[in-house]
């Protein structure tokens, strides 16, 4: 007889439909997605490239602030993404601002959640989420409760939240499992593995061979999905979502991935922790690649489009920045005014004191 | 004598007692191969090892847990939170259990814990990151919070925290560690904990601060010294206990004293050291003993900073108040 743990493992098989060569490996899984559909899907992919790359470069120039870069994590991030509803709930971290911004988040927002200007944080009506999370791992107990408010309101939503490999260690991670898993609680937890947390290798994070089996312990789904497979993603989001809105529990879904860039903008340095064969190895696998591949093959993409997509992202990138740039600065008096419904009276007291100092 | 920053000089009293005691052990998270987010252990995996400086899985209160059960197993450790926000993930073993584990052991356990974290405004971090969380940790009983203002201390100060047999978090003011250099000597030396240091002396009026408020006071004494008033500054250098016996000593001389802290007004330790000011010294004092400090909002948006914190302005601005009452 086995040993339980193994026999647990071999349950965890990465979950892929799409191969690097962009050839459907497995037909029997592909999701009902129309062809404007699939074009849409590399467009966002595409669009969320390049504004990776220009975010790189206006931080470089002093224009942004915090910024956690993307290239790598694109099917990733827009495939599960492009399951979700409007109405759906998104509780993500630090490094899942293009969720955002295709649920609705303006670029220029975008732009001011870096440079650090509260109006960044604002999400505008009808945009349901929150502001990235920096703490890891605070989002996670957060979209139980989303995802159990959603289930009382008998809404047909759910609750996604997002952390990476690193994010997988916290006791909060656990917990929102759980949490989930006891209420049956309409809520969907993407790991987005990218293989490192900061500098530290996802295999010095747990003994355990998967992220995904976390969930086994927990009571509820849980899948290995390629994350550089935006289709496979796609699917398993999409069954996830559904599972969880027909009262079948959450889902865990670990998706393997990697970040092209370094951790963040402030002085991570990854030829510290990672080779350039490792980086190699990841970047075959590129999900942009192998999508244009596939939808080239079925005729649905050409480089015409592809360059249209990156001509407007630019525009687009250029307008918002600009916008940013001139948003009026940040005020004492209004960080004051946004501590409180009703300022109390130690607040009242300093909103007088700065008023009279901002005025001179 | 060595020219070190801050930062180096932390590394180098890691180093030291790397060297000095094998039950010294270092970890948190990417403080191994990576040298931590700031270098703050650059080079110390590769001197002493895996076994003696590691990378812990990403959770703090794992962190803070580990640490209580190495000191059990008679260990030194010397975890790091990576930024002083994070620490409320670890409240409960740093507050909750390390603190009072000497106690609840009725005196028979000790904690030789010191936990390092960055903290400190000014450098354009996201949320929680920066905020100067030291009152919360001040109010709890059991646990010594350092905070050292320059490279010399610095190095003194952490030798000192790691040999302590009890716990101590030790706060390091990310603004100060590649800021400027200092005298740093390169053998082993220790500063006393509980100790504050008048770092310029003063007839006219006693300015005490702690971190890199230490060096906005000294800046704030020069251009007072222009308007003929001279400032003694006090660095408190561990802010709990604080040093009530140099205050006093201060305060007798000058009877005029100014509190400054980085912490928002509801904040940080201000209010308990005017308040004990005035137990010990009120006729002594010629005007209230007034704060600077932040306003009692959340740690600002980045971009916000400059405005929110305080600075030598403020601080000049208080002491003409306190001169001319
Ligand atoms: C509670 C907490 N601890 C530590 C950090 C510092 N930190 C920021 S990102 C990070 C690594 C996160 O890695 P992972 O969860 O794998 O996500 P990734 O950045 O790879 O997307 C760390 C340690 C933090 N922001 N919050």
């Amino acid at each position: 007889m086995k040993r339980t743990l193994e026999q647990i493992e071999e349950q965890f098989q990465t979950f892929q439909i799409m191969n690097e060569e962009g050839e459907i490996v497995n037909e029997n899984a592909m999701p009902d997605l129309s062809d404007e559909d699939l074009k849409e899907i590399m467009r966002r992919m595409v669009y969320t490239r390049i504004l990776d790359q220009r975010s790189i470069a206006l931080n470089r120039q002093g224009r942004l602030g915090f910024y956690a870069p993307t290239a790598g994590q694109e099917a990733s991030q827009l495939g599960s993404h492009y399951a979700l509803a409007q109405e759906d709930f998104i509780l993500p971290a630090y490094r899942d601002v293009p969720q955002l911004i295709w649920h609705g988040l303006p670029l220029y927002q975008a732009f001011l959640f870096s440079k650090g200007h509260y109006k960044g944080n604002q999400m505008p009506e009808g945009v349901n989420a929150l502001s990235p999370q920096i703490i890891i791992g605070a989002q996670i107990t957060q979209a139980a409760g989303v995802g159990l408010g959603l289930k009382k309101r008998g809404k047909e939503a759910i609750a996604i939240t997002y952390t990476g490999d690193g994010g997988a260690s916290q006791g909060d991670f656990y917990e929102g499992l759980n949490f989930a898993g006891a209420y049956a609680a309409q809520t969907v937890f993407v790991v987005q593995n990218n293989q490192f947390a900061i500098s530290v290798p996802v295999d010095k994070q747990s003994a355990a061979e998967t992220i995904a089996q976390k969930a086994v312990a927990a009571g509820i789904e849980g899948i290995q999905v390629d994350g550089m497979d935006v289709l496979a993603v796609y699917a398993a989001t999409q069954e996830a979502r559904n599972r969880a809105i027909n009262g079948e529990g959450p889902t865990l879904i670990e998706t393997m991935t990697y970040r092209y860039g370094p951790h963040t903008m402030a002085g991570d340095d990854p030829t510290r922790y990672r080779t350039d064969e490792m980086d190699d190895e990841w970047e075959k696998k590129d999900p942009i690649v192998r999508f244009r591949k596939y939808l080239e093959n079925k005729d649905l993409w050409s480089e015409d489009e592809e360059n249209e997509v990156v001509e407007k992202a630019k525009e687009e990138i250029k307008a918002a920045i600009k916008e940013a740039d001139n948003t009026p600065k940040q005020k004492v008096t209004d960080l004051i005014s946004i501590m409180h419904e009703e300022l109390p009276s130690n607040l009242k007291e300093q909103m007088e004191e700065y008023e009279e100092k901002e005025s001179k | 004598m060595a020219q070190m920053t801050m930062i180096q000089a932390i590394t180098d009293a890691m180093r030291t007692e790397l060297k000095n005691d094998e039950n010294v052990l270092i970890f948190g998270e990417d403080v191994g191969q990576n040298g931590g987010v700031f270098r703050a252990t650059e080079g110390l995996q590769d001197e002493y090892g895996e076994d003696r400086v590691f990378d812990t899985p990403l959770a703090e209160s794992g962190i803070g847990g580990l640490s209580i059960g190495l000191a059990l197993q008679g260990f030194r450790p010397v975890p790091e939170i990576q930024f002083i926000g994070f620490i409320y993930e670890a409240m409960d073993a740093v507050n909750g259990q390390m603190s009072r584990l000497r106690y609840r052991s009725g005196g028979t356990q000790q904690m030789p814990i010191t936990i390092r974290t960055p903290f400190g405004g000014g450098v354009h971090t996201p949320e929680l990151h920066a905020d100067s969380l030291e009152g919360l940790m001040t109010a709890q009983p059991g646990i010594r919070v350092v905070i050292p203002s320059t490279p010399y201390d610095a190095k003194g100060l952490l030798i000192q925290s790691i040999r302590n047999n009890d716990p101590v978090l030790f706060m390091e003011h990310m603004k100060l560690y590649r800021s400027f250099k200092g005298e740093v000597p390169e053998e082993d030396y220790t500063v006393e904990l509980d100790k504050a240091d008048v770092k310029r002396e003063g007839n006219d009026v006693t300015l005490i601060a702690y971190g890199a408020m230490v060096h906005s006071a000294l800046k704030a004494a020069e251009e007072l010294e222009e308007n003929g008033i001279s400032a003694e500054v006090i660095d408190l250098r561990t802010i709990s206990p604080v040093d009530y016996d140099i205050i006093v000593e201060s305060v007798k001389k000058t009877n005029r004293a100014v509190m400054i802290q980085e912490a928002q007004k509801v904040a940080g330790i201000a209010s308990s050291v005017v308040a004990e000011i005035q137990e010990k010294a009120i006729l002594h004092l010629e005007a209230p003993v007034l704060r600077v400090t932040a306003p009692d909002t959340v740690y600002p948006f980045s971009q916000a900073e400059e405005v929110w914190l305080p600075n030598h302005n403020d601080i000049v601005e208080k002491v003409n108040n306190v001169i001319n009452f």
